[in-house]
C-alpha cells in the first residue's frame, strides 16, 4: 500500500484536510439514532482491507504531519510526556509491540532488524534510523516509550495493574480531548474517570474495569469514543485552553459545517507481556461536518444522535455554546428516512 | 481465546513425584515473553475427555525460546497431572494459552516476602528473575517435606544467593509466620503459593498483624474459560445444539449457523444477552453484566461466558 502523506497543519492556519479515501474510511461511531455510554468494547481483531481496523496501529495520510505536530507540542510543553520509574519494563514492551506491528503491517515504511539484543529501527517517512540495545535506555535518543510514541499517530497511556485496579503511570499525550496527563499521572481508574457524567450510575466503569483486569496478551480490545472540536486541532489540552476554546465563539449558521469537526477516538488496549501493564492507545480522527455529509446516511444519523443527546453529555464534551448550530445545520440533511443498524457509509 | 501450539522438547524427573517439562513452539518460532508469576493453561486431549490444567511458568521471563513448567503427580486429582506424568512424551504436541498473570509482583513494593510450599515454588522461580533484574529487595522462604523430595533447591541457592531460606519438615523446621511477618518494613508485600492450609495461615497471619489487603497476594489461576459439555435448545430456530467442553455457548451457536449478536465476548457489555424460556435452574452465570437478582431469576443469560449444569435450557433465539 502506498500512501500520499498530506502536508498540512493542525494549528494556526488549520490546513488539515481529508481525501475522499480518508472520508470513506472514517470510523463513524454511531450505529443507532441514539447515543449513551455503554461498555462498547470489542476484540481488536483484523478488520476489512483499507479500514482503520486493518492493522494493529492505523497509519494514514496524516501520519507525517501528525508526528510533526506532536513534536511542536512536546517542545512547547515537555510535560506532555511523563513516566513513573516503575514503568520502564512497560516502556520496552510498548516499543517492541509498536515496532514489531508497524514493521510487519507497513513494510514499505518501517523496518525492524534484530541481531540478538541489538535492534535497528528504520522509519522512512520520518527519515529516522537508529541502532540500539533492547533493554538499555541509554542507547536511544530518549526513553523508549517517548522515542516510539513520537513516531506514532495518537496518544498512549501505560497502565500499571495493582491493588485490583489500573493506574495511569506513564503517558505521551498531545492530541487529547481536554484532559491533562500531568494531572492524571498516578491516578487510579476510578479517579481519572471521576469527571465523566452518568458512567458510575450506569455501572459502566466497574464492568469495563473487570474486563480490562482480565485482558490477555495476544487478545487486544478496542472501542470508539467521540466528541466535537472546533477547527481540526489535535492539541485541545486544558494546558492550552486559551488557545483553542475561544474558537467555539466563531461557530454560527454560516461557519458550522466547516469549523465543527466530529472527533472520533479509536481506543485500543493491549496487555503487555513482560510488565503485565496495559497500553491504552487513543487515536484521533477529525472530520468536518461538511465532509461527513459526503455520505447522507452519516448526516441523517449524526443529526438524530445530536438532537436527543443528554444535556450532561453536551456539557461534558464542551459543546454547549455551539451545539444548537450543529443540530440546526444537520437538520437540512435529514429527511426522516428509517436507517438500518450500522455505522457504515453508503 | 487464542492458543499456541507447542511441542514437548524435554522431560526431566526432578524428584520421584515432580516432572519438569520444556515446551517449545511447534514451528520453532519464539514464544511470547511474559512477566514473573504468569501461568499457562495446558490442554490435554486424553481419550474421551479433555483436561485443561493451569501451570506456572518457572523459566526466565526473558527466555522466549522455551517455556518451563513442573507438574507434581496428584493421585487424587481430576487426572490432568497423571496424564502429564504418564502419557506426555518428548515430541508430543500440546495446546497452551498465552501466559496470564494473576500473581504479579507489585512494582511499588519496598520489599517482597515470597513464601512457597512444595510445588508452589514454581511461580517464584520466574518472579526471582524479575526481582533480580530490577534489583528489588526480597526474601524467599521455601518449605518442603524433606530435602530428598524438594525440587530445585540447588538451582535456587545459586539464583538467590543469600535470599533463600529453606525449611524441611522432616527436620522439624517450620516457618515462624508470626515472627517473619511482624518484622518487615512498611511497604513490604507478601506472596504465598503452596498447599491451602499454608496459604490460609499466611493470609490470616498477615491480616491479623494489620498488613494492608493490597499487600497480601496468593497465587490464583484463571478459571478455565469453558466447562462441561451440555445441550441447549434454540426455540425460534427450532434446533438443539451441543455445546462442547472447550467452546462457549456463543461460539457453539455461531458454529451452528445461527446469527447471534455479540460484542465484548467477555461478559461485560451485555450485547449477547438472551432470554431464557425454560430452565431447570442450573445456569452458571459467569458474567459481570446481570445484577445478582437478575442472575437468580434465570430469565436471561450471557452466552459468551455462561453455561448450564442443568438438564434443560431453552433460549428465545
Amino acid at each position: 500500500m502506498q500512501l500520499n502523506f498530506n502536508d498540512e497543519s493542525f494549528r494556526d492556519d488549520y490546513s488539515y484536510k481529508n481525501s475522499p479515501g480518508a472520508i470513506k474510511r472514517f470510523p463513524f461511531p454511531f450505529a443507532e439514532d441514539h447515543y449513551m455510554y455503554s461498555v462498547n468494547i470489542e476484540p481488536h481483531t483484523k478488520g476489512a482491507q483499507g479500514s482503520v481496523y486493518e492493522f494493529t496501529f492505523d497509519v494514514d495520510e496524516h501520519y507525517v504531519s501528525e508526528c510533526l505536530d506532536k513534536i511542536i507540542t512536546l517542545e512547547q510543553d515537555p510535560g506532555r510526556y511523563s513516566a513513573l520509574p516503575h514503568m520502564m519494563d512497560a516502556q520496552w514492551d510498548f516499543l517492541e509491540l509498536a515496532m514489531t506491528s508497524m514493521a510487519n503491517d507497513y513494510p514499505e515504511y518501517f523496518t525492524l532488524t534484530k541481531n540478538g539484543n541489538v535492534w535497528t529501527w528504520e522509519n522512512r517517512p520520518l527519515d529516522i534510523m537508529d541502532t540500539f540495545t533492547f533493554g538499555d535506555a541509554s542507547t536511544l535518543p530518549s526513553e523508549p516509550f517517548e522515542y516510539m510514541g513520537r513516531q506514532m499517530q495518537g496518544d498512549f497511556v501505560l497502565l500499571d495493574q495493582r491493588d485490583g485496579t489500573l493506574y495511569s503511570d506513564a503517558g505521551i499525550v498531545t492530541s487529547q480531548a481536554d484532559w491533562s496527563l500531568a494531572f492524571n499521572t498516578g491516578m487510579s481508574w476510578q479517579e481519572w474517570h471521576g469527571p465523566v457524567p452518568k458512567v458510575t450510575e450506569l455501572g459502566v466503569l466497574d464492568r469495563a474495569l473487570k474486563y480490562l483486569l482480565n485482558l490477555q496478551v495476544g487478545n487486544p480490545v478496542r472501542r470508539l469514543n467521540w466528541t466535537m472540536t472546533v477547527n481540526p486541532r489535535l492539541d485541545t489540552s486544558p494546558e492550552n485552553y486559551p488557545l483553542w476554546a475561544i474558537d467555539r465563539n466563531k461557530v454560527n449558521n454560516e461557519t458550522v459545517g466547516e469549523l465543527v469537526n466530529l472527533r472520533v477516538e479509536l481506543q485500543s488496549l493491549f496487555r503487555l507481556p513482560r510488565s503485565n501493564a496495559i497500553v491504552f492507545g487513543v487515536r484521533c480522527y477529525l472530520m468536518s461536518l461538511k465532509d461527513i455529509t459526503t455520505y447522507p446516511r452519516w448526516a441523517k444519523r449524526l443529526h438524530r444522535v445530536q438532537k436527543d443527546l443528554h444535556p450532561d453529555l453536551i456539557e461534558y464534551k464542551g459543546m454547549t455554546s455551539y451545539h444548537r448550530y450543529v443540530i440546526d445545520w444537520l437538520a437540512q440533511f435529514d429527511d426522516g428516512e428509517v436507517l438500518e443498524y450500522g455505522s457504515h457509509p453508503e | 481465546m487464542s492458543t499456541i501450539n507447542v511441542k514437548v522438547a524435554a522431560i526431566e524427573a526432578v524428584t520421584p513425584l515432580i516432572k519438569h517439562f520444556t515446551l517449545v513452539h511447534e514451528d520453532g518460532s519464539e514464544l511470547p515473553s511474559f512477566s514473573g508469576g504468569s501461568h499457562i493453561v495446558v490442554t490435554m486431549d486424553a481419550e474421551g475427555r479433555t483436561y485443561r490444567n493451569p501451570y506456572s511458568l518457572m523459566g526466565s521471563p526473558t527466555d522466549t525460546q522455551a517455556y518451563h513448567i513442573s507438574v507434581r503427580r496428584q493421585e487424587s486429582s481430576r487426572g490432568g497431572s497423571l496424564f502429564m506424568h504418564e502419557h506426555v512424551h518428548v515430541g508430543m504436541r500440546l495446546k497452551i494459552t498465552h501466559p496470564v498473570n494473576l500473581f504479579s509482583l507489585s512494582k511499588l513494593a519496598h520489599k517482597h516476602i515470597l513464601i512457597a510450599g512444595g510445588i508452589g515454588i514454581t511461580p517464584f522461580m520466574s518472579q526471582i528473575e524479575d526481582l533480580k533484574r530490577v534489583g528489588a529487595d526480597y526474601e524467599l522462604h521455601y518449605a518442603f517435606r524433606a530435602y530428598e523430595q524438594a525440587a530445585f533447591v540447588n538451582e535456587l541457592e545459586e539464583m538467590c544467593e543469600g535470599h533463600l531460606h529453606c525449611y524441611a519438615d522432616s527436620q522439624g523446621e517450620r516457618i515462624d509466620l508470626n515472627a517473619l511477618l511482624s518484622q518487615q518494613p512498611l511497604g513490604s508485600h507478601v506472596y504465598v503459593c503452596g498447599p491451602s492450609p499454608m496459604v490460609v495461615a499466611v493470609l490470616e497471619t498477615a491480616r491479623n498483624l494489620g498488613w494492608p489487603e493490597n499487600n497480601i497476594h496468593n497465587e490464583e489461576f484463571s478459571s478455565p474459560p469453558v466447562g462441561e459439555p451440555f445441550k441447549v435448545q434454540l426455540a425460534k430456530s427450532d434446533i438443539e445444539i451441543q455445546v462442547p467442553a472447550e467452546m462457549s455457548m456463543l461460539e457453539a451457536i455461531e458454529a451452528a449457523g445461527v446469527k447471534a449478536d455479540s460484542l465484548c465476548r467477555g461478559g461485560v457489555c451485555g450485547r449477547c444477552e438472551l432470554t431464557v424460556l425454560e430452565t431447570d435452574g442450573g445456569i452458571e452465570h459467569h458474567d459481570h453484566y446481570l445484577s445478582d437478582s437478575e442472575k437468580v431469576s434465570c430469565r436471561s443469560i450471557m452466552p459468551c461466558v455462561s453455561r448450564t449444569k442443568g438438564k434443560r435450557l431453552v433460549l428465545d433465539l
